[in-house]
């Protein structure tokens, strides 16, 4: 059972010339094995620092995250992580990349490769081993990003708004596949954006967030991730229930924004 | 409307007039890129010097004290490649000043480097050496040959940890930057793609740092090469340097010149060289 269970998470970071921000407050919720969940909520709603304490990178001020029954002290490699861009290491060519998990592991060489070029096949990069990474377009890099996460074969994905600087085209694209690999190899998804409509193509369990300080504000469960593998993406985010359901998530997000301004104006 | 009759190749070519992209733009003044390379005046002004160098020389319009001849620049030019300078090849001195910088940017770099990297990494090395290094940067070398001279005397050693102070303080300024400007995102990757803290720094933090190091190699050849020269012309008896100080004594201006010559070239041959270098190791440079 690969569940997190994320317990009464809050964090308030001390500012440096004293004061305090109350980035999250009193977080708590479940992940299922496989499922994926995305997060959504206005800049500052505390997402950012949510994922980084599911990887493990911070320490909450009070709560714990549990990873299979264990609490979580720092990253490990059955968390992988996908970042928004630039995550990837420039001096090494495309397998270089994506094989860097298990390389750093001592895996054998030639199982490595064999992986590696699985997986290259199955992002669309087939041909584009040998190649330096900043030759590559940045949806391709994502791509990258993606097969090199998935090389280390971690239990669960945390992606840190991962096709938040591709354009529309390419993210619409992106979306396909993370849906794809997710069908595919079952894994466990957190997935932080600030795209409605990629939360609610994506996610099969929506998180909204609400900021100062970070809390949920509302949870769904939605159908269209699992819809995503029969129908077409462009019907399912024209059709009648995903409108509705995006326009209720934008008008309270705005909400949220207009009482922020209010706060501060 | 009447047809605009384009400029020929040669003259794109020498700059006398914009090529095709430059000419579509209307705004230019202001617009670095619509500036061309202006090829023609280069070649007018070094030909220019040149004819009024032999000018000036078949005239006798300057004493040989001020500027040596044409005639006279060639045949000291051919006397110091086939005998050398006071008993030292040409080539001996050119070699023993080069030597002396590649070995001081060596023992520089062997040292500033672990250093810099301590200081980026560890807060206990970063408070340690960060008074020195701080106080020594803005130190330039020359000030502490008399030191130097008093600690080493004037032997090749003296030289030589000149020239390691005069790169050891760059290099380690260029590390420590290179360690500081590593994307947190990337080490978080390698934390959660399963790498150790010894294999962040062996596989992350050491290429990230590689460009940064690279330009502080490329400003410490540089500068080393200037310092070499300035301390072979205080205490020397080999090296460009000392060359172009003994030809003063003898009033050798002819020599004096060609020693400032070789000087020039040689520092740009350095540069080209590490830019070279830097092209073909760190092909990733600025493209993080």
């Amino acid at each position: 059972m690969t569940g997190i269970a994320i317990d009464k998470v809050s964090m308030v970071f001390t500012l440096p010339g004293g004061g305090e921000v109350h980035a999250l407050n009193d977080v708590s919720f479940d992940i299922k094995e496989g499922e994926l969940v995305s997060v959504l909520g206005p800049s500052g709603c505390g997402k950012t620092t949510l994922l980084n304490i599911v990887a493990g990178f911070l320490a909450p001020t009070s709560g714990e995250v549990r990873l299979n029954h264990h609490t979580v002290t720092g990253p490990g490699s059955e968390r992988g992580m996908v970042f928004q861009q630039g995550a990837l290491f420039e001096w090494l060519t495309v397998e270089q990349n994506v094989a860097f998990g298990p390389n750093m592991a001592g895996k054998p060489r030639a199982e490595t490769h064999e992986k590696v070029e699985h997986l290259l096949n199955i992002v669309g990069l087939k041909d584009f081993g040998e190649k330096p990474v900043y030759q590559l377009s940045g949806g391709m890099q994502q791509r990258v990003a993606l097969a090199r996460c998935l090389a280390n074969e971690p239990d669960v994905i945390l992606m840190d708004e991962p096709l938040g600087a591709l354009d529309a085209l390419t993210r619409e694209k992106m979306q396909g596949l993370v849906l794809k690999l997710w069908k595919e190899t079952g894994k466990t998804i957190i997935l932080i954006t600030h795209s409605v409509e990629e939360a609610l193509f994506l996610g099969e369990k929506l998180i909204v967030m609400a900021p100062r300080p970070g809390r949920i504000e509302k949870i769904y469960e939605l159908p269209f991730a699992d819809q995503g593998m029969t129908k077409s993406p462009r019907d399912i985010k024209a059709g009648a229930d995903f409108v509705e359901k995006r326009e209720e998530i934008l008008s309270m997000i705005w909400e949220m924004e207009e009482e922020i301004m209010g706060q501060t104006g | 409307m009447a047809e605009k009759k384009e400029p020929s190749e040669a003259a794109i070519w020498l700059g006398l007039a914009d090529n095709t992209f430059t000419r579509q733009k209307t705004v230019k003044f202001g617009d670095a890129s619509a500036v061309n390379s202006g090829r023609f005046y280069s070649i007018l002004i070094v030909c220019g010097l040149i004819m009024l160098w032999v000018l000036s020389s078949r005239l006798g319009l300057v004493k040989e004290f001020y500027w040596p001849t044409v005639g006279g620049t060639i045949d000291r030019v051919i006397l110091l490649v086939t005998e050398g300078f006071r008993n030292i090849s040409l080539w001996e001195h050119v070699g023993i000043s080069v030597f002396r910088v590649l070995t001081g940017v060596l023992c520089g770099a062997l040292v500033g480097i672990p250093l810099g990297f301590a200081m980026g990494l560890s807060s206990t090395a970063r408070g340690l050496f960060d008074p020195i290094v701080e106080f020594m940067r803005p130190i330039p070398p020359l000030a502490l040959i008399p030191l130097i001279i008093l600690w080493f005397g004037i032997d090749e050693t003296a030289k030589i940890f000149l020239l390691f102070l005069a790169s050891l303080f760059i290099m380690t300024i260029a590390a420590r930057s290179g360690v500081s400007s590593v994307r947190i995102s990337k080490v978080h990757a390698a934390y959660s793609l399963g790498a150790s803290k010894m294999q962040i720094l062996r596989h992350v933090i050491l290429p990230n740092a590689l460009p940064e190091i690279f330009t502080g190699l490329r400003t410490s050849m540089g500068v080393c090469w200037g310092t070499v020269v300035a301390a072979e012309l205080v205490a020397a008896d080999r090296g460009v340097g000392s060359m172009i100080m003994i030809a003063k004594n003898f009033l050798q201006t002819d020599t004096v010149v060609i020693g400032i010559i070789i000087i020039g070239i040689i520092g740009y041959v350095i540069e080209i060289i590490m830019r070279y270098l830097e092209r073909w190791l760190i092909p990733w440079k600025g493209k993080g």
